[in-house]
C-alpha cells in the first residue's frame, strides 16, 4: 500500500480498532492509518485533506452519531469526495447492509472473521488489492 | 469469486481478452468469464433478461462504439445494474481517467501489466479480494461455499 497517502479507519470501537491496526502491523504496513471513531469526524478529516485524499476508506457499519450507511450517503453526494474508495469492514452479514452500500457505490464488504489468523488474511487481501489498483489523490 | 456467478468481461481487443481468459484458466477460477467488445454490447448484455448477472464486471476504457466511462455513466445510473461492482482492466495511467472512473464508483482500477506473470497475480488478487468480499445479490442470488473455499485454497 502507498505510505504516502493513509489509509482511513472508521471504527467506533476501540478493540477493533486496535485489532485492525495490528493485523496491519503484522503484514508490515502499521504506518500507514489514520484511525477516527465516527464519521462526523471522519467528513472532517476528508474535508480538511482535499490536495490529498486518504487512499481508501475502511468504514464500519454501526455507529453512534452517524452510522457507516449516513456516512456513505454524505460523503458519495459531495462531489470533491464522491471518488474516495470505500470498504465496509464490518460483522453484520446482513443482505440489507450489503445491498445497501453497494447501492452507494461501495468498493467491497468484508464481513470481519472471528479468527485473528483469518483476519489478517482478510487484510491482507485488501492492501494486496489496493497495492495494485490506483486511487485518486485529489477529486 | 465469491459465488458462481459469470464474470462480465467488457474489452475490445481480442488479444487482451484471451489473456485475460488464459489466466482464468491458469488459475483455475471457475466462474464462466462472458465477453463483450464494448459499452454498449454490455448494456445489451445486462439487460437481456435471459442472461445471468455476472457477479463483477472486469471494464475496459478505450474502446469504439461506446468507451468505459460512457459505460459507467450508463450503468451507474440504472438502479437495476449500479450495484453490481465494476472493476476498471486498462492501459491507461491518466490520472484524469483514475478520477472520473471513481466518481462513478468503480471498484479498482488497475493498470495491466505487461507481463503475462505479472498479470497473472494482478487477475490472483482480484479473485482473492471478490472471494472474500460479499457481493449484492443479483436475479439468481445463490451463493456457494464451495467456490469460495476452491479460491481461497488457490490465493
Amino acid at each position: 500500500m502507498n505510505r504516502s497517502r493513509p489509509l482511513l479507519l472508521i471504527e467506533d470501537d476501540e478493540v477493533d480498532a486496535m485489532t485492525v491496526k495490528r493485523a496491519l502491523e503484522d503484514l508490515g504496513l502499521g504506518d500507514c492509518i489514520v484511525h477516527l471513531s465516527n464519521g462526523v469526524d471522519g467528513l472532517e478529516y476528508l474535508r480538511s485533506h482535499l490536495e490529498e485524499l486518504p487512499r481508501l476508506i475502511l468504514l464500519d457499519l454501526n455507529m453512534p452519531r452517524m452510522s457507516g450507511l449516513e456516512f456513505l450517503k454524505e460523503l458519495k453526494s459531495d462531489p470533491d469526495l464522491m471518488g474516495v474508495p470505500v470498504v465496509v469492514l464490518t460483522t453484520s452479514k446482513e443482505a440489507a447492509d450489503v445491498q445497501g452500500t453497494f447501492h452507494y457505490g461501495v468498493a467491497g464488504y468484508m464481513v470481519k472473521p472471528l479468527d485473528y489468523a483469518d483476519f489478517v488474511q482478510v487484510m491482507g487481501a485488501i492492501t494486496r488489492y489496493w497495492d495494485l489498483s490506483a486511487t485518486p489523490a485529489k477529486v | 469469486m465469491k459465488n458462481s456467478r459469470p464474470v462480465l468481461l467488457v474489452e475490445d481487443d481480442s488479444i487482451d481478452a484471451m489473456t485475460v481468459r488464459r489466466a482464468f484458466k491458469d488459475l483455475k477460477v471457475t466462474n464462466r468469464l462472458d465477453h463483450c467488445l464494448n459499452g454498449e454490447e454490455a448494456l445489451a448484455y445486462l439487460r437481456e433478461p435471459n442472461n445471468q448477472r455476472p457477479c463483477v464486471i472486469l471494464l475496459d476504457l478505450n474502446m469504439p462504439r461506446m468507451n468505459g466511462i460512457e459505460f459507467l455513466r450508463v450503468a451507474k445510473a440504472d438502479p437495476q445494474l449500479k450495484t453490481i461492482p465494476v472493476i476498471v482492466l486498462t492501459t491507461s495511467h491518466e490520472e484524469q481517467d483514475v478520477v472520473e472512473s471513481f466518481k462513478l464508483s468503480v471498484a479498482g482500477y488497475i493498470v495491466k501489466p505487461v507481463d503475462y506473470k505479472k498479470f497473472v497475480e494482478a487477475i490472483r488478487t482480484i479473485d482473492l479480494y471478490w472471494t472474500l468480499s460479499e457481493l449484492p445479490q443479483g436475479q439468481s442470488g445463490v451463493e456457494d461455499e464451495s467456490v469460495q473455499t476452491a479460491a481461497i485454497d488457490r490465493g
